[in-house]
């Protein structure tokens, strides 16, 4: 009847586990009881969780990645302390086999629900604002996306504590992951995990490449679009190539285990490197797709913040058009030591240092924009230039590993592991956390405060690196990653140091959540009136903050790339129209909800091989589509007096503050 | 379900390519010819052994190109650049996929296999 399941799939005696699932419990019912204490069961029914404003998903998105932060920071405080006690004869506190599960999930859990749905939601939160469009092309599958992740997200966290969770590493490499070598149910956890929210995924990445090419702003070329906008755009082609590899990888992986298949055993004709050559297919391209749109968000962070254009705006463009292509030529490098020939070997190994040309080009092109410009150190800048400098170390170590030769040493190495989380560190995460300060009041209509910002800053720098570049040595001393206790007492002092510094970067992660708590305390004093509250250039800032839920009363014409500063410097922003058209929205709709609940349960009765109840979510998630496609009402108009009081609230007190000022800059001294 | 009804109305326009009643008659007659070939590639018996698997691969290409130009309307006309774009960014994407997993794992068998199971497992590259 229930499959695998049963009540000793619980683990009891794991004191360690029990007791974050009764803190998991306790938080989650007081969250539950504070809704329903507020009577906001029906809000956010209506106005978030069934919502299609691409907006609010993106808000979603960015929720999600911050909670789910938490979740692998955990893991990953779990492991430094793990590592900082376990020398010579000490064993440490985490058994062995949870300590593999933690680091499994420390790398999946950062990698597709954490820094994915952060740059998801970033695109969705800017892209059609840019683009100067009032929704995404398809919002429906937005929804749908975003519950998808969310049913990810639920098996994933679930795993925790009803059966186990994937003690392979973060890509389950057969044979280890084979149903001989990891009989529990954690694989399939990953699975299931990974499948449903690499559909939403999927599903995004055609409808953000759909939403950029069709649905631009009249004048919009593809070389006057945003260099954000860019990199979404090669992003989302990524997605759309990479995302069905992984698919396929999985679901033979999955086939191995439930059908009895072979493709990756040892024995029968499988071949494990197969999976590892397809994961890496997937994989490579995976991280510029994290990378790449916060390329764009520092792109408009640096400009902005300069008072300048953007320096170089065609070569980044092709910088990044560049690093897209490639990013499909160099998998292997994730392999050098599995046995390829020389051949083989040095021509991945160049290309993968040729990838580090077009990333040159672009930070020489931050550079030259912040050259003779006028800086404002702002917290969006602090985490840019913070990123420069770090992301640089980071490059220039993975140029080093890029060497065939030099990787036979440093693979599987805490060298590597150092390498990843400087560029993913570095990287995504400043850069998602700039973007965070950049567009919060384009979000919630109100800035965020800039001390604890900076706090929050300088604690993640100086925490990375303490963190961080002890490992560099470690690596070269000669630690391998994922060791839950090692001989070596030489090491320990290294690691002590890393731990403290993964302090820091805690005490980095809590001010952020001060951050955001104190700024919503003081929205009144930091509210932005104008929707310009930093001076910026493109589109989404001559909208209102928070923009309107239909963008742009009129669908804007577009003649500059930096359309919104000329408008300003020409003054004809800010212009109130005597009348307005009505405007053609989606209807909000629970489908998505549906379909993913169902999508869920199927997920978890594959996990445990109940299989009535799979069909029965799959049935559930097919029917919901299906009523979805004869639902004729799914549009609605916005009256143009609707429209035209809204704008005329914003606009009428908006034109008498800036007439009295410089017209250039009238953003950032308005507010 | 598009917020944008008078963009995509303008896309409708620009993209607005469809077929005369001649080129659908001579894609299916191609797309037909092209099937029965492959199908007499494997059963007629004419064909040598060796050359069975690349006919079939060769009149598969032939196939997709036929349907994409015929019935998917993919042309270098101004209308279709995008597509046509894309169309050869995939392609692109295809064929590093697949050459290059070919070439990495027929490298690997060569030099990871024991000479014995060589044989076996050589049909995998």
């Amino acid at each position: 009847m229930f499959g695998k399941l049963s009540l000793s799939a619980i683990p009891y005696n794991e004191p360690i586990i029990m007791g974050t699932l009764l803190m998991v419990c306790l938080a989650g019912a007081a969250l539950l009881g504070w809704v329903t204490y507020q009577r906001k069961w029906g809000y956010l029914w209506t106005e978030w969780f069934t919502s299609v404003d691409h907006k609010r998903i993106g808000v979603m998105y960015v929720i999600m990645a911050l909670v789910m932060l938490l979740r692998g920071f955990a893991d990953a405080i779990m492991m430094r302390a793990q590592q900082a006690i376990a020398a010579s004869d000490a064993a440490g506190y985490l058994p062995p086999h949870h300590y593999d599960q933690i680091f499994s999930a420390h790398g999946v859990i950062m990698i597709f629900f954490v820094a994915m749905p952060f740059v998801v939601g970033l695109m969705n939160l800017v892209v059609p604002l840019q683009i100067g469009a009032r929704d995404v092309a398809y919002p429906f599958l937005n929804s749908l996306s975003y519950w998808l992740t969310a049913s990810g997200v639920v098996l994933v966290m679930l795993s925790m504590f009803v059966g186990d969770f994937a003690a392979t590493g973060w890509l389950a490499y057969p044979p280890l992951s084979e149903l001989k070598f990891s009989p529990t149910v954690g694989v399939d956890y990953y699975i299931w995990a990974l499948q449903l929210s690499g559909l939403g995924t999927t599903l995004s990445g055609i409808n953000f490449v759909v939403t950029i090419l069709r649905m631009r702003a009249p004048g919009m070329t593809l070389m006057k679009m945003p260099v954000f906008t860019w990199t979404a755009l090669v992003t989302n082609i990524l997605i759309v190539a990479a995302f069905p590899v992984l698919t396929v990888a999985l679901a033979l992986l999955a086939a191995d285990r439930y059908l009895d298949m072979h493709f990756f055993t040892n024995e029968l004709g499988g071949n494990a490197m197969l999976y590892i050559n397809l994961i890496w297919i997937w994989g490579h391209p995976e991280v510029y797709i994290l990378i790449l749109p916060c390329f764009g968000v520092f792109s408009e962070i640096v400009s902005t913040f300069s008072g300048k254009p953007l320096f170089g705006y065609k070569s980044m463009v092709y910088a990044t058009a560049g690093i897209g292509v490639l990013s499909f030529v160099v998998w292997l490098h994730h392999f050098f030591t599995m046995g390829s020939g020389a051949d083989v070997n040095a021509f991945f190994g160049i290309s993968t240092m040729i990838i580090s040309i077009p990333t040159g080009v672009k930070l020489f092109n931050w550079l030259f924009t912040m050259y003779r410009g006028r800086i404002r150190f702002t917290v969006p800048m602090l985490w840019t230039v913070g990123f420069m400098v770090t992301f640089t170390i980071g490059g220039m170590t993975g140029v080093l590993m890029a060497v065939p030769g030099a990787d036979f040493v440093l693979h599987n190495s805490l060298f590597l592991i150092a390498h990843f989380h400087n560029v993913i560190i570095g990287g995504v995460i400043f850069g998602c956390m700039a973007a965070i300060n950049y567009w919060f009041p384009k979000a919630f209509g109100f800035k965020l405060e800039e001390r604890f910002g900076r706090y929050s800053f300088w604690c993640w720098l100086v925490g990375f690196y303490m963190a961080f570049m002890p490992l560099y040595v470690l690596g070269l001393m000669g630690m391998t990653r994922r060791m839950n206790h090692y001989a070596n007492p030489a090491w320990q002092p290294y690691l002590i140091v890393a731990a403290v510094g993964a302090g820091i970067i805690a005490l980095g992660i809590g001010f952020t959540i001060l951050q955001i708590a104190v700024s919503i305390r003081n929205r009144a004093e930091n509210r932005d009136l104008t929707g310009d509250p930093w001076g910026g250039r493109t589109l989404e800032w001559s909208t209102s903050s928070p923009a309107p839920f239909y963008n742009f009363a009129v669908v804007p014409q577009i003649e500059e790339l930096d359309q919104f500063q000329a408008d300003k410097e020409h003054k004809r922003a800010y212009k109130l129209q005597s009348q307005y058209a009505d405007i053609h929205m989606p209807r909000n709709t629970g489908v998505g909800v549906f379909m993913a609940a169902f999508g869920t349960v199927l997920g978890f009765a594959m996990v445990w091989h109940i299989w009535w109840l799979a069909i029965f979510g799959l049935v559930g998630m097919v029917s919901s589509f299906i009523s979805r496609a004869y639902d004729t009402d799914v549009d609605y108009y916005v009256p143009g007096a609707e429209v035209l009081k809204t704008e005329r609230a914003r606009l009428v007190p908006l034109q008498k503050l800036v007439d009295h000022v410089d017209p250039a800059s009238a953003g950032q001294k308005v507010a | 379900m598009s917020a944008h009804h008078s963009h995509a109305h303008v896309a409708d326009h620009q993209h607005a390519n469809h077929g005369s009643l001649k080129s659908y008659i001579v894609g299916f007659a191609l797309s037909i010819i092209l099937t029965f070939m492959s199908f007499g590639c494997v059963m007629s018996g004419a064909v040598p052994h060796d050359l069975v698997m690349p006919g079939i691969m060769v009149l598969c290409v032939a196939q997709v190109l036929v349907q994409l130009v015929f019935f998917l309307h993919l042309s270098a006309k101004p209308g279709q650049r995008d597509n046509l774009s894309i169309g050869v960014f995939t392609v692109l994407i295809i064929a590093i996929v697949v050459v290059g997993s070919l070439w990495v794992m027929h490298n690997m068998n060569v030099y990871m296999m024991h000479p014995a199971t060589q044989s076996m497992s050589s049909s995998i590259g």
